[in-house]
């Protein structure tokens, strides 16, 4: 029992993550129905940021006197940088072939996702790249299990994103104008809402949570390598078409469903082939429920 | 010429500023708490200098510029294609042939090697183009069943002492089946969803493939897989037959490039059957498709089979040729690579295919001292190709159908 306990906390902290990226998946979904691929790799340019900062921080030796201030700092620049870089990749490689063939687009993606793996590889090295200091990494206990702060941080963290992003989505000005545009592009453009900004603005949130994740990942565990993107942005799409892909909230969902199967999965069944089971869970959905558990009804050109 | 181009030059000039702005964090503030500007403009100004020699390019190209230039070479390519259509095409088939035959005699040993990779590849991404080029489903996650073909012959010969010969068959049928596991829950999908489960797939695969200790040992692999092996025949004593191992590269280049071409051959009489302009009524429209009777399931199931068996075959001559397998091979990076090549030759022509696979494997070679950018290049190239020739190199001529006479009309 008292493991049980350990798993779904660990499996909360995973989950969360894997909602922060599912997120962007879903809302680009919603506003031009491309997969996203470069989104994994948004997420792991986020990670190297965030060490980046951080180690700047440490030479500086602003860590040890300010350390909520640096990590604010990191996570905001890392934020913004992931969010600048999206927005660039869209108006690039994404808007011209909005016309086109789908197949197109994914392909320019993909091109993208390789593109962005490999610029990281060249510029940050290929060995794995250490956080800083052992932030929070102790904790307390409860009977024997063991939580540290760094869980809770990231539990935190990732409720509040995810509360700030359903608040800006659903009460706000600029949320009902995602929302329109996501419904009908042709019809919001004619009540006023420039859909390129939209566009522009869906990718930067998306990035934005992404590099949330990233910084968590590598704090987490503790280092950041140039293709940790690919296997959690195929977690997180997986998440994102369980939970309805398009519906925010059913990214939320569904990115703690895949985070605890993987962990229950991993602690009870196999530690070997705890990466099947996200892809066995999409398989699965795509094939009994397509519209996912959350999802309204798709048009033929999804599914 | 300036006041025309304005708007592109523009866009230019913000890109290279916006990447100039992602560069520097990543190069520019230093872990010792320093900051630093020096390598990025370093690194900014050799980019900058190599896009602004293809924008130049670009925009002579597009001003018509270049007309004197290229309309002489137009002319000629014109005029060289009118003259090959005109000769029977048995003539520069088999000079090609010919070509390929001499190959190795002319050429050293590593050239030869490069070859055999070259007419493997041929074989797989003419399976892939089954798949994407003629049913136009992406799939992303073809390299796992070459690397299914691969395991069925090392599997059977290092435990069961099957020869290849035997395992030939089992091979391609095993990556057939493969394919249909794969096909058969996935095929109800379309477009994005699929490419995302071929994947996931492929993944499954190498998970597989590198955990199943008892059978495929690992990440270790299976070590002295027997080369093919062919009967010939021995006049000593009497009329016998002795096993002869293929272990000579010159030798092994042959019979890749028979697999090659008996792909070749197999998807071309494929691609013009019934069952290809199936395909392509599929990939042009489904609904349309199937609205006229085409069983859809059953093609797309079919295009994802066949193209599976292809895989399967160069995947059992490749483990015979290396004599090694290890999931190390069959990485989501090799998918893309493969896909790569058929993007950039043309998804739906076959020489454009052939050219891809020539270009993506042995450009690579030739310019080894650049290695470390080779997938920043295939990245960017796919992008490119996607935003300026989504067609490819060589673009697919339509068919002409044959013409159709009026029915007669009935009293």
């Amino acid at each position: 029992m008292d493991s049980f306990i350990q798993q779904l906390i660990n499996g909360i902290t995973l989950g969360g993550i894997y909602a922060l990226i599912a997120l962007g998946y879903t809302m680009v979904y919603g506003v031009i129905q491309l997969i996203n691929f470069a989104h994994g790799e948004f997420f792991a340019t986020g990670g190297y940021v965030g060490v980046i900062c951080l180690s700047f921080f440490t030479g500086l030796g602003y860590m040890e006197t300010h350390p909520i201030f640096c990590l604010t700092a990191s996570f905001a620049l890392a934020m913004m940088y992931c969010a600048y870089l999206a927005i660039g990749v869209e108006k690039i490689a994404y808007k011209p072939l909005r016309k086109e063939s789908r197949l197109a687009a994914l392909l320019s993606a993909l091109g993208v996702s390789i593109f962005l793996s490999n610029g990281l590889m060249l510029t940050q090295g290929v060995y794995d790249k250490a956080y800083p200091s052992e932030l929070f990494q102790n904790g307390f206990n409860v009977g024997i299990i063991t939580i540290s702060y760094l869980q809770i941080l990231i539990v935190c963290l990732t409720a509040v994103l995810l509360v700030a992003l359903n608040l800006l989505v659903f009460k706000t000005k600029i949320g009902m104008a995602m929302r329109a545009t996501a419904q009908d592009k042709t019809m919001s453009a004619l009540v006023a809402i420039g859909s390129n900004r939209i566009i522009s603005l869906t990718f930067a949130i998306g990035a934005g949570l992404a590099a949330a994740a990233g910084i968590m990942v590598g704090l987490y565990y503790g280092s950041v390598r140039y293709d940790m993107g690919f296997l959690p942005g195929i977690k997180a799409f997986s998440a994102a078409v369980l939970g309805g892909i398009g519906n925010i909230t059913g990214a939320m969902l569904g990115g703690l469903i895949i985070g605890m199967v993987e962990i229950f999965g991993a602690g009870y069944i196999s530690g070997e082939y705890k990466d099947v089971f996200a892809f066995i869970i999409l398989i699965g959905v795509l094939y009994f429920k397509p519209t996912g558990i959350m999802g309204e009804n798709i048009d033929d050109t999804r599914v | 010429m300036i006041q025309e181009f304005k708007k592109i030059w523009k866009q230019y000039a913000i890109t290279m500023l916006w990447l100039l702005g992602i560069l520097w964090p990543l190069l520019g503030i230093h872990p010792d708490g320093t900051l630093s500007f020096r390598q990025t403009f370093t690194v900014w100004s050799y980019i900058l200098a190599g896009t602004f020699i293809c924008f130049i390019f670009y925009i002579i190209n597009k001003s018509d510029n270049f007309k004197l230039l290229t309309e002489p070479i137009a002319n000629t390519s014109q005029k060289l294609n009118n003259s090959l259509q005109s000769m029977p095409s048995w003539i520069w088939k088999s000079a090609l042939l010919f070509g390929a035959v001499i190959y190795p005699i002319a050429t050293g040993r590593y050239a030869t090697d490069v070859a055999i990779n070259v007419l493997l590849y041929v074989s797989l991404g003419l399976g892939l183009y089954v798949v994407v080029g003629l049913a136009g489903m992406l799939d992303l996650g073809h390299i796992a069943f070459y690397g299914v073909g691969a395991y069925t012959y090392a599997i059977l010969n290092v435990k069961y002492g099957m020869g290849f010969w035997v395992c030939f068959p089992f091979a391609g049928l095993s990556a057939c089946i493969a394919g249909c596991i794969v096909g058969y829950p996935t095929l109800k999908m379309r477009g994005d969803y699929l490419a995302i489960v071929t994947l996931g797939f492929g993944e499954i695969v190498r998970i597989i493939l590198n955990n199943w200790m008892s059978l495929t040992n690992g990440p270790n692999g299976i070590l002295g897989v027997k080369s093919i092996g062919i009967l010939r025949p021995v006049m000593e004593n009497g009329f016998t037959f002795e096993m002869f191992w293929v272990t000579k590269l010159e030798l092994f280049y042959y019979f890749a490039l028979g697999l090659a071409i008996l792909t070749i051959i197999a998807v071309t009489r494929l691609g013009s059957s019934r069952i290809g302009r199936a395909w392509e009524s599929i990939r042009e429209d489904e609904t349309a498709a199937e609205l006229m009777g085409v069983n859809t399931f059953y093609y797309k199931l079919l295009a994802y089979a066949m193209g599976a068996i292809f895989a399967g075959f160069a995947g059992a001559l490749f483990a015979a040729r290396m004599r090694f397998v290890s999931p190390e091979s069959f990485t989501f990076l090799e998918s893309v690579m493969l896909l790569c090549m058929v993007v950039l030759g043309g998804m739906n022509s076959i020489p454009g295919i052939i050219l891809g696979v020539i270009a993506l494997i042995a450009l690579p070679e030739v310019f080894r001292g650049l290695e470390s950018y080779r997938m920043l290049v295939f990245g960017s190239t796919m992008v490119i190709m996607m935003l300026f020739r989504p067609s490819g190199l060589i673009a697919a001529k339509r068919k002409k159908m044959m013409e159709t006479k009026q029915p007669e009309e009935r009293g």
